[in-house]
């Protein structure tokens, strides 16, 4: 008898909405995180619009001490602490005091880099011969793990409290790795997540390397574009959001609300081979980390009644969509739903996989799936091979119950996650 | 005398650093921070900056070592601050 997990627990901090019922709302009413951001502007960067979410002085307050505040120059750790410690709570969870960690209990909260602009006043101050006025506050933000150590502390976990990187594919690998530890017994619960920084230093290398686009720096809600023929690059974002994952006995006896379950999943590389690259996906590795997962997951190809892909708004979302297409064997009307939320909130790159699992996942209580606000004009090549009405414009209603979720990411990795609606 | 004064500027920057569970109406001269006041030890390099900005002063590594208490503290402030009276 092997372990179900399912999900008890989410949270998000999110361009067009922080917490976890106003994301809902705004992800249905299609409302837009991608803003022009005047710094970049000032900067000279091609793409002047980006996603970062907002966050007050009040919600800083609630979830940061003031000692905690003090030298605080670190968005991702914002962003992280918020959706992480908000996927807590929203399990049901305690955030105690006690002397003890919770030995079963663990996190996986990725990113790609830490708290630029903390190593930036760093690297400022070091540069000055000013080593010394770092003061003890540069390492812990500054470290890829300073996320889930962070939360650690918090949260007193005491099973493993680490930090995955994967580039864009990281979020969600963070949710297979922590749904692999709790199905092989090493876990009764792990809160998994990933986090993005903001800000010209964290999107400056993207701009440089042209694969954003720049012709939308007036119309900031029309510039990310998944799916569409006139798609001309990834819009840089930010934020982060978490899943709270445990097992299915430990849930029912708590009595927790279950979202989701977790059937399985898998994650994979191209090796940077037949036509993988650093930057490009490898499509035969692509369709295998589809069909990995479903192998995994105990599901067959037919069963996926809908995907959320990567879908970032280049060039390569025709080819994903082939690949999906391949992996499942499935064209046409026979294809399942797919969208993107990339639509409305850009690219997260490292938080984009927990973002997306949020909003994916929130689709099953509702009973419909978000639709892709900035598809009108379909690329051809995709409505040639799966149709158009499978690439829903607005909200549809629809009571499903399997979704498969994939994330690929720079260095030619990829990531597959299946979804299923809780039936006891 | 300037030591009160000296004390209460102290605890203005010591107050942010105290854990929950420690009350600042507890504070003394004699208090030391790591034994007695219960301050994470990476928090006093930030104390001490704090003292160094508050102050426009410099405490050396030697110095640091030897602020175990709020009354060190005062010591070397009133020593830095004010050269002439450092018998005091």
């Amino acid at each position: 008898m092997t372990r179900r997990v399912v999900i008890t627990g989410m949270g998000i901090c999110a361009p067009n909405a922080t917490g976890l019922d106003a994301f809902e709302q705004a992800m249905f009413e299609g409302v837009s995180g991608i803003r022009r951001v005047p710094l970049l502007q000032e900067l000279g960067f091609r793409c002047q619009v980006a996603g970062a979410p907002e966050v007050s002085e009040a919600t800083l307050n609630t979830y940061f001490t003031k000692l905690e505040q003090k030298s605080l120059n670190c968005s991702g750790l914002i962003y992280g602490t918020l959706a992480g410690i908000q996927a807590w709570k929203d399990a049901g969870l305690e955030l105690e005091n006690g002397t003890d960690p919770d030995w079963d209990t663990g996190i996986i909260f990725g990113t790609s880099v830490l708290g630029v602009d903390k190593f930036r006043e760093s690297i400022l101050r070091v540069d000055a011969g000013q080593v010394r006025r770092l003061g003890s506050t540069s390492v812990p933000q500054t470290m890829a793990s300073g996320i889930s150590a962070f939360l650690g502390g918090k949260l007193g976990c005491g099973n493993q409290v680490s930090t995955n990187s994967a580039a864009c594919s990281t979020g969600t690998e963070a949710i297979l790795l922590a749904y692999e530890r709790i199905k092989s017994g090493r876990a009764v619960r792990m809160l998994a997540g990933s986090c993005s920084d903001s800000g010209p230093y964290i999107w400056g290398g993207f701009d440089a390397m042209r694969v954003v686009p720049s012709q939308f720096n007036d119309t900031p809600e029309s510039a990310s574009r998944p799916m569409s023929a006139s798609a001309a690059g990834f819009v840089p974002s930010s934020g982060a959001g978490a899943l709270l994952l445990e097992t299915l006995d430990s849930a029912l006896e708590r009595k927790a609300p279950i979202y989701a379950e977790v059937l399985g999943g898998t994650v994979n590389c191209g090796g940077q081979r037949n036509g993988g690259s650093m930057t490009a996906s490898n499509s035969a590795a692509v369709r295998k980390c589809i069909r990995g997962a479903l192998l995994d997951a105990g599901v067959r190809p037919e069963s996926v009644d809908v995907i959320n892909g990567h879908l970032t708004a280049t060039a390569g979302d025709p080819a994903e969509i082939r690949n999906w297409s391949e992996a499942l064997g499935r064209k046409g009307a026979d294809f399942p739903y797919i969208n993107s939320f990339k639509d409305v909130l850009g690219h997260g790159l490292a938080a984009s996989g927990s973002m997306e699992c949020v909003a994916a996942v929130l689709q099953f209580r509702n009973n419909r799936l978000i639709g892709n606000r900035n598809s009108n004009d379909l690329h051809p090549e995709i409505e040639a091979l799966i149709g158009r009405d499978r690439v829903p414009a607005k909200n549809t209603s629809y009571n499903f119950n399997i979704l498969a979720k994939a994330s690929l990411g720079f260095g030619d990795v990829n990531a597959c996650v299946i979804f299923k609606r809780f039936n006891p | 005398m300037a030591q009160p004064k000296y004390f209460e500027e102290l605890l203005e920057i010591v107050k942010p650093y105290l854990p929950g569970d420690v009350d600042e109406a507890t504070i003394r001269p004699e208090s030391r921070f790591i034994d007695d006041l219960n301050i994470n030890s990476s928090h006093l390099v930030d104390i001490v900056l704090d003292v160094e900005d508050r102050y426009d002063i410099r405490l050396e590594d030697t110095e640091m070592e030897e602020m175990r208490s709020v009354a060190d503290a005062i010591h070397l402030v009133r020593t830095k601050v004010n050269p002439s009276q450092n018998q005091g």
